[in-house]
């Protein structure tokens, strides 16, 4: 069951779901915050939940203020950084490049790209959650590499 | 290591408005044995910093906040408290880098931030106590121009140098040991610079005047003040200079416009863009210092509501900052109300005070007068009062309005305060890209808002607006009070000059 963490864990580090910073955070956790990296990962996804809401309704009105946007997507890109969120990270780039250039039709484009990695990463990380949890807590603080 | 300093316990406190950062940051400090104390929230974070004075020893902070920007938040901290303060962001632009520098910030921190980093802030606080010690000592010597350059104390006869002398090491030494002693006299006590205070050091240093020696000790015999000392006013003029000379440098760069609460946005704030900042975001000040020339120019109109964003386009037009004599009382005497925000200058010259407003005049001859956020670092102890340093004003109504741009100049910090081009150590003086000469003013110090436009603060000018953007300061006390006189042309570039107190910055 362990190993079946580790590895779960090693394939998200592998596919560059997840960067250095995860592993960071898994230093950090200790006997005084034992869960800490899950209540990070869940603090995370749900404050980015409501950007890309806001963002989501900005699009919408179809109005294109690509400093709001980027503003946006700005807050958002540095808290994806705190978990480690690769992918997340890149698309959110790719998005504040097409803001800054003032493609309408590159960020509409992009941004299902961020939701999609979004969507991805909290799946995959609430499925290595649960499975760490099961197979007993002192697992997850230790690295797979 | 100085003996008895230790970075266990270093009381920190965090400012970011993201909470998943927060938590981490929180948890890595622990780690590292500080004493932490997180805050969502600009404005909350003064709060607790002014009530609790000597309560901590670092902040950190975002550069990206809702509630008021990170660099504003750095100027107050900065001058107010005189705390060192490291920025973060996930951006590592070159121009922010810059601009966190320019404000003061002691380091500047790319997120993701690792665990090794924050081990080691430490050093920003040994520093600055470091730094306080040879403020201390340096000052005693009532140098002139060299006194900005802190290794060339003028000594009077005595060795003064930076090295680390004998007479360092016991200093330090016992500052150090006696860190937790606050009544410890090798300890500097930190004194607050209130508004008040500020003004009378600010008139101090303007009625020094043309004499470009204003060493601390002149300062401190003019203000008057028997309970400070003469290292409170060096190490206050120190941070002064580097606050004006910071200003001068970011010329070159776009300035950028404080998010400031929009009071009623004067059109000027739709022409200033400082592109780099959301309009809705509160973001660094911009002061603009205009000289006026034509007094009966005051715009009113042009008052931009201290709470509007006003953007100083990138391209900002040269802007000489030319200080003239103090305004008339008169304008200050509407500065008077402080903390609330007087009313909007309908047709008088308006100054804003704002710590982060420009003052964008639309009308040629409307004057504006942006505060900006340099004055905000005198913040919040500032007392409507402050604002009217009497002896500052011009006798005659002028209008010229001061508006004081804190951009994001990098120019040079030259010492020569008499080209127009130059930037004035020390003096708010920089010039924007098209400058516009206003006839006026002979030196450098003439400031042409934007595309040569000249704020004008009329001597009038009795509606300060400006926003208050922390719960309670005054913007006014955010000015550097020679920053809210309104120029008039000097006929004599010298007795301008001073107002910026180029004496302080000599040269």
């Amino acid at each position: 069951m362990q190993r079946q963490v580790a590895l779960i864990k090693q394939s998200l580090f592998d596919q560059g779901y997840l960067d250095e910073q995860f592993m960071e955070l898994e230093e950090l956790q200790d006997d005084v915050n034992p869960n800490f990296v899950e209540e990070v990962a869940t603090l995370y996804f749900k404050d980015s939940a409501r950007l890309i809401n806001s963002i989501d309704q900005a699009l919408e009105r179809g109005s294109f203020d690509f400093n709001r946007l980027d503003n946006y997507m700005h807050q958002f890109k540095g808290s994806s950084s705190s978990i480690g969120a690769s992918k997340v990270k890149t698309e959110c780039t790719m998005f504040r490049e097409y803001c800054r250039v003032g493609n309408a039709e590159g960020c509409l484009m992009t941004f299902q790209q961020v939701k999609k990695e979004h969507a991805t990463l909290r799946k995959k990380l609430e499925h290595y959650f649960q499975l760490a949890r099961q197979a007993g807590p002192k697992e997850t603080a230790r690295r797979s590499k | 290591m100085e003996k008895g300093f230790s970075p266990v316990g270093l009381r920190v406190l965090v400012v970011d408005d993201d909470p998943t950062w927060l938590k981490i940051l929180e948890k890595m400090l622990k780690k590292c044995s500080y004493e932490v104390t997180t805050c969502g929230l600009a404005r909350e974070a003064l709060r607790l910093l002014r009530e609790r004075k000597d309560g901590f020893d670092i902040v950190i902070s975002d550069v990206n906040m809702p509630d008021m920007d990170g660099f504003k938040l750095l100027e107050h901290v900065g001058l107010e408290l005189d705390l060192p303060v490291i920025m973060m962001s996930v951006d590592g632009e070159t121009s922010r880098v810059m601009k966190g520098v320019q404000h003061g910030a002691c380091d500047y921190l790319l997120k993701p931030i690792r665990m090794k980093e924050l081990k080691i802030i430490w050093q920003h606080v040994l520093r600055k106590k470091l730094q306080e010690v040879r403020d201390i000592e340096g000052c005693c010597y009532d140098g002139g121009a060299d006194w900005f350059t802190q290794g060339q104390f003028l000594g009077g006869g005595e060795d003064v140098s930076f090295g680390k002398k004998r007479k360092d090491f016991d200093f330090e030494k016992k500052l150090f040991q006696d860190e937790s002693d606050q009544s410890s006299s090798s300890k500097k006590a930190r004194v607050v610079w209130s508004y008040e205070l500020h003004q009378k050091f600010v008139n101090a240093v303007n009625q020094i005047g043309c004499d470009h020696k204003a060493g601390p000790k002149k300062i401190l015999d003019l203000m008057n003040i028997p309970w400070l000392t003469r290292e409170n006013v060096a190490s206050h003029l120190q941070k002064y200079r580097l606050y004006l000379s910071r200003l001068e440098k970011g010329k070159e760069i776009k300035c950028y416009s404080g998010g400031v609460k929009n009071m009623d946005s004067p059109p000027k704030d739709a022409e200033i863009n400082s592109g780099h900042q959301s309009p809705g975001k509160s973001s660094s000040y911009a002061f603009l210092k205009a000289t006026e020339t034509d007094p009966k120019q005051l715009a009113s109109a042009s008052v931009s509501d201290p709470t509007s964003d006003v953007h100083m386009p990138p391209k900002a037009k040269k802007t000489r900052i030319g200080f003239d004599p103090p305004i008339s009382s008169g304008v200050f005497d509407s500065l008077l109300p402080w903390n609330d925000v007087p009313d909007p200058l309908e047709s008088k010259p308006p100054i804003l005070y704002e710590n982060s407003f420009l003052q964008q005049q639309p009308l040629p001859s409307q004057s504006s007068y942006v505060a900006n956020s340099a004055p905000s670092l005198m913040q919040e102890e500032m007392k409507p009062s402050y604002v009217n340093p009497d002896e500052f004003l011009m006798p005659q109504n002028k209008n010229s309005t001061v508006i004081l741009q804190d951009m994001d100049l990098s120019a040079p910090f030259s010492s020569n305060a008499t080209s127009n081009t130059e930037s004035i150590p020390g003096s708010l003086n920089w010039e924007l890209p098209e400058a516009h000469h206003s006839g006026s003013l002979d030196t450098d110090l003439d400031f042409t808002w934007l595309h040569g436009e000249h704020f004008f603060a009329n001597s009038g000018l009795q509606n300060f607006q400006f926003q208050d953007y922390s719960s309670s300061t005054s913007l006014l006390s955010e000015l550097p009070p020679h920053l809210w006189y309104g120029n008039d042309r000097l006929p004599d570039p010298d007795e301008y000059t001073l107002m910026v107190d180029q004496g302080l910055f000599i040269s």
